[in-house]
């Protein structure tokens, strides 16, 4: 097998192979870039723009571009971060993010995010959008206040459990996440606790019942260090072996 | 409802759910509506779940999950439907039907709102009454409607010549004298075979006429050589008649008087791409032209031109017409792939591109109508003599939508490379301030730039060509725009579906006499933002028309400008009003200034 | 030692739980009184704004009297910076926006059971109306500095006060930037 291929992130080397994303290589070379909508067990998906970054001076997504060897991408310039600032701060004012009554809080990848990235405010008007919560199923309960659009439900429940509960419909400033169920509350579906969907929501709208603040504040996922400190590089594949 | 018509709704339909869109259509016009029972039984019969239905039936503005009375009227809400006094006349409508704009009438007889772009601007105002076009509004006709819409008049016995639509072609060129008999195009390229036929497509250097200018050539070459994934090999050519891009209605008049050159055209990219099958994708708007166009369709195939064996040649190909639903995103290619096969119109991650993984992921070319139609053109005259016309870059011909403030709107052909003032001028305009080239989406021109010439070099140009004279406020057509891609955006990436909200925010609030400084450079940063992060074309664009009037026609901005540095987005005295009326407080202490003067 | 800053503290719609955190700064406050003097506050129990350098707004906009403070401390403050989650958010107070502030009054104040005889919506001058919706504040105001938190901590106060001290632009690392 030949050597990997490299290109660089931010001047520092990182090994890529054919197929590839950004995303992914830099993930495996144990560097961070800012991503929300992007997980490594699913297909990318391309819509938060959190993972912005400029490769050979064009601004594409991390997550589905495709890396190839010696361009240069630039990762966590200010200019990327601002970019980053800014669609983060439309996240929050487009929804209902009040961090101090969400369970999330101290766990949550959108506010870990704005913390790394050092939103200190919204910077714009907010909405304030009306979305009532679905507390009806016994063990999960959906606060949509909180919805990033993210489609990871989405994709969890349709790719891993085989479901397909959640579904995005309405378009624009609109768009909202729907459950698969004539009623339309997530009581009358098929959702179960344990799968995977309930658990891959990676703000507060997906809820585990009876579980809410039970991790201290101090000992939260994100209290002790910041989120990109949990970029670590993985172990090479094995010979022949395509990740 | 009868079930039974629901169920021929989907036996038509084979009960397959990439054919959602047309059942959802049909239904609707059958039930006035989609009640969650109908819903419910689709997503049943297709094997669809019942979120995927309701995830298609909520996207498409043309679609209504809930009832929105016998009678829906919706006002075609361009600028230049604004210019000709739509509001007033909207108003107007509504008073005489003693409703309110987006509500439905108690008795559930009636609703009136706006719509984008229907594609009349040349013969405006214009209305969709349950989605049947009408044109030139006027007084009158707002009177004569109310009386209508009153008595509970079927449309289909509304006044024949409310929904009369002209053509008004005013210069043809190459495409519109269109002097080619049906099949003749297609018997010179069986002739040349596939492979000869690209060849010509070629030489006439042939390039996109959606306003990106991809080389059609290479577009087809492309889907050629990619490997197909069905068994079959199957392949598929998709005209793009999805004319949403306001101000633009040129291919409206090609599937009018040229439907043979355009189907003709699709058959030739079929025969070049490998392809057995095609899509005419139709925008919603034009639901009026279905039926003429499934007659040339039956003609064509009675005449042997579609087909198992296309002019007697082992050739076998035919056409389907999906009809879409309201929505401009369906104009970006893999968004119109999308709604093909019955999804949401959300464009989709590229690479792939449609030309190696497209419809239900097999190769697809994606070509504008015009483009089609020129392709035809070439097929029967040769690439070399299609070259001929137009500049070096930019061969052939461009049919221009000219709207707005002139003498003669309507249909102009002109060799590609014609001057702006040229355009002006045959059109009648007088005093022009600015003239929108390419729609929204595309560029604004200030009188110094009326030199420039429409060439994918210079001014590129998917058609619209918007003319405002002195009189008009620049500041209100970017304002309408924004309200156009908020409206329009799909949601799918955040840069765009909050961006583009938040714009019409910055714009209203403007206009409400609430903007500073502050907001005109908020509104260059998100110009800057969304050009660079949205996912697709809409999102990319959507903040030109703010930007391209802020750099060139910033008095129209500065003369509403409240304050230098800082002032709030909403009225504050206002925000007191419900409180007011329910204290019944109307003490000085009960108002706040707007105007914060320290 | 150069002259002394003027800092200016006040609560709006929020509930003092910033002030609280802010005095968390423990026997720093004796460093900090060393080089600054406060103005109105709820520490010195001044009732009107003088001329500041720096002025901590906690709380959002929900009434009259609440813009007209703001107003007050934008007009005096060289530097107004908004403190805690209600500043900046809206907060807790804003979680009634999505109900009509009309159907609230009438709730609370004439159709709730409980209530005495004939009780009315109030209606004396000397109170504030209140607004349609809550607001942060920087929807009403121009906002120079943020300091996020629920409320947030006094080393956050710390950091923030010594760098607009020190003439440095604030900036916060992790944990000291936080929204809960």
């Amino acid at each position: 097998m030949s050597e990997p291929s490299h290109f660089k992130l931010d001047g520092e080397d990182i090994p890529c192979r054919p197929g590839q994303t950004v995303m992914q290589a830099a993930q495996a070379a144990g560097r961070y870039i800012p991503h929300l909508c992007w997980h490594p067990d699913f297909a990318p998906h391309g819509s938060c723009k959190i993972c912005v970054v400029k490769a050979d001076g064009r601004t594409v997504a991390a997550c589905t571009f495709e890396a190839r060897p010696g361009m240069q991408v630039e990762n966590r310039t200010p200019e990327m971060d601002d970019h980053r600032r800014r669609l983060l701060n439309m996240l929050f004012v487009e929804g209902n993010h009040f961090c101090p009554s969400c369970e999330k809080s101290g766990n949550c990848t959108l506010q870990a995010t704005a913390y790394e990235l050092g939103m200190a405010n919204f910077h714009f008007d907010h909405f304030f959008p009306d979305r009532p919560v679905d507390a009806s199923h016994p063990d999960v309960m959906l606060d949509f206040n909180r919805c990033i659009q993210c489609e990871l439900c989405v994709r969890a429940s349709r790719d891993v459990d085989g479901k397909q509960i959640f579904a995005l419909a309405g378009r624009g400033i609109r768009s909202h996440l729907i459950v698969n169920s004539a009623s339309g509350r997530l009581a009358d579906s098929n959702f179960a606790v344990s799968d995977r969907a309930a658990s891959v929501c990676p703000v507060g709208v997906i809820l585990k019942k009876r579980v809410g603040f039970a991790i201290p504040i101090g000992s939260r996922r994100y209290d002790a260090a910041p989120i990109s400190a949990e970029a670590q590089p993985s172990p090479p594949p094995a010979q022949g072996e395509r990740p | 409802m009868s079930s039974a018509t629901l169920e021929s709704i989907l036996d038509r339909h084979a009960r397959q759910g990439v054919r959602l869109m047309q059942i959802l259509r049909e239904t609707q016009e059958a039930l006035g509506w989609l009640p969650p029972e109908a819903l419910g039984e689709i997503a049943r019969a297709t094997g669809l779940t019942r979120a995927a239905v309701e995830s298609t039936a909520n996207f498409y503005s043309f679609f209504h999950t809930r009832p929105l009375g016998h009678y829906r009227v919706l006002w075609s809400d361009n600028i230049t439907d604004r210019m000709l006094g739509n509001q007033a006349l909207m108003q107007a409508l509504c008073k005489a039907l003693w409703l309110q704009p987006g509500r439905v009438s108690e008795d559930g007889l009636v609703s009136v709102d706006t719509t984008s772009c229907t594609g009349m601007c040349d013969q405006g105002p214009a209305v969709l009454v349950n989605y049947r076009t009408v044109t030139n509004m006027n007084l009158d006709r707002v009177q004569a409607m109310a009386a209508l819409i009153r008595a509970r008049v079927p449309v289909a016995e509304w006044p024949e010549e409310w929904f009369q639509i002209a053509d008004n072609i005013r210069r043809a060129g190459l495409l519109l004298d269109c002097p080619l008999a049906p099949g003749a195009a297609l018997a010179a390229g069986l002739a040349r075979g596939g492979a000869g036929l690209l060849d010509e497509i070629r030489t006439a250097g042939l390039r996109g006429r959606g306003g990106a200018g991809f080389s059609t050539a290479q577009k087809w070459q492309s889907c050629r050589d990619a490997r197909s994934p069905a068994a079959d090999g199957a392949r598929y050519v998709v005209c793009n008649a999805d004319e949403g891009e306001p101000g633009t209605f040129k291919d409206r008049v090609l599937l009018t008087r040229c439907p043979d050159l355009v189907f003709e055209g699709m058959t030739l990219a079929g025969l070049a791409v490998g392809a057995r099958r095609g899509f005419l994708y139709l925008r919603g708007e034009y639901r009026y032209l279905l039926d003429a166009l499934e007659a040339v369709l039956a003609r064509r195939r009675a005449a042997g031109l579609l087909g198992a064996s296309i002019a007697g040649s082992n050739f076998a190909f035919d056409i389907e017409i999906h009809l879409g639903a309201g929505a401009y995103v369906c104009g970006e290619e893999s968004a119109l792939i999308e709604s093909l096969e019955g999804k949401p119109g959300k464009p989709r991650i590229r690479p792939p591109f449609p030309v190696t993984s497209g419809y239900l992921n097999c190769p697809t070319t994606v070509n504008n109508v015009e483009t089609l139609a020129s392709a035809c053109l070439i097929a029967a005259h040769g690439g070399a003599w299609f070259a001929r016309s137009g500049t070096k870059v930019s061969t052939g011909s461009k049919i221009l939508s000219v709207s707005g403030d002139c003498a003669h709107p309507g249909i102009y052909e002109y060799p590609f490379g014609v001057s702006v003032q040229q355009v002006l001028e045959d059109c009648g305009a007088q005093r022009t301030l600015a003239v929108q080239v390419s729609g929204p989406s595309g560029v604004l021109l200030a009188p110094d730039e009326f030199e420039r010439r429409i060439a994918f070099e210079d001014v590129p140009s998917a058609g619209a060509f918007m003319v405002f004279d002195e009189t008009r406020d620049m500041f209100e057509v970017a304002r309408n725009f924004a309200h156009f891609f908020a409206h329009e955006s799909c949601g799918f990436c955040t840069p765009c579906r909050v961006g583009t909200a938040i714009n019409a925010r910055f714009m209203d609030k403007i206009a409400a006499g609430h903007g500073s400084r502050d907001d005109l450079e908020q509104i260059f940063r998100m110009h800057r933002l969304m050009q660079a992060t949205s996912h697709c074309g809409l999102g990319q664009t959507a903040a030109n028309p703010i930007f391209d009037t802020l750099r060139k026609f910033r008095p129209s901005y500065d003369r509403r400008i409240e304050s230098l540095h800082f002032e709030p987005a909403f009225d504050l005295d206002a925000a007191l009003s419900r409180a007011r009326r329910m204290t019944g407080r109307d003490d000085p202490a009960a108002h706040l200034t707007n105007e914060h003067q320290p | 030692m150069s002259k002394k800053l003027k800092v200016a503290t006040v609560s709006l719609a929020g509930c003092f739980g910033c002030h609280m955190s802010f005095l968390d700064i423990d026997e720093r406050i004796l460093e900090l009184i060393e080089r600054v003097e406060f103005d109105r506050s709820p520490l010195t129990d001044i009732k009107t704004c003088g001329p500041c350098d720096i002025g901590l707004v906690e709380g959002g906009v929900c009434n009259s009297e609440n813009v007209h403070v703001l107003r007050e401390f934008r007009d005096h403050c060289r530097t107004l910076v908004a403190v805690g989650a209600c500043a900046i958010t809206g907060g807790l107070p804003a979680l009634r926006n999505p109900l009509d502030v009309a159907d609230i009054l009438e709730e609370v104040y004439h159709s709730r059971p409980g209530l005495a005889k004939g009780a009315m919506i109030p209606n004396d001058p000397e109170l504030p109306l209140p607004l349609n919706q809550v607001h942060p504040i920087h929807e009403v105001v121009k906002i120079d500095y943020f300091l996020p938190g629920c409320p947030p901590p006094a080393d956050a106060f710390w950091k923030l006060l010594t760098d607009l001290l020190a003439g440095r632009t604030p900036s916060l690392r992790h944990g000291l930037i936080q929204y809960d």
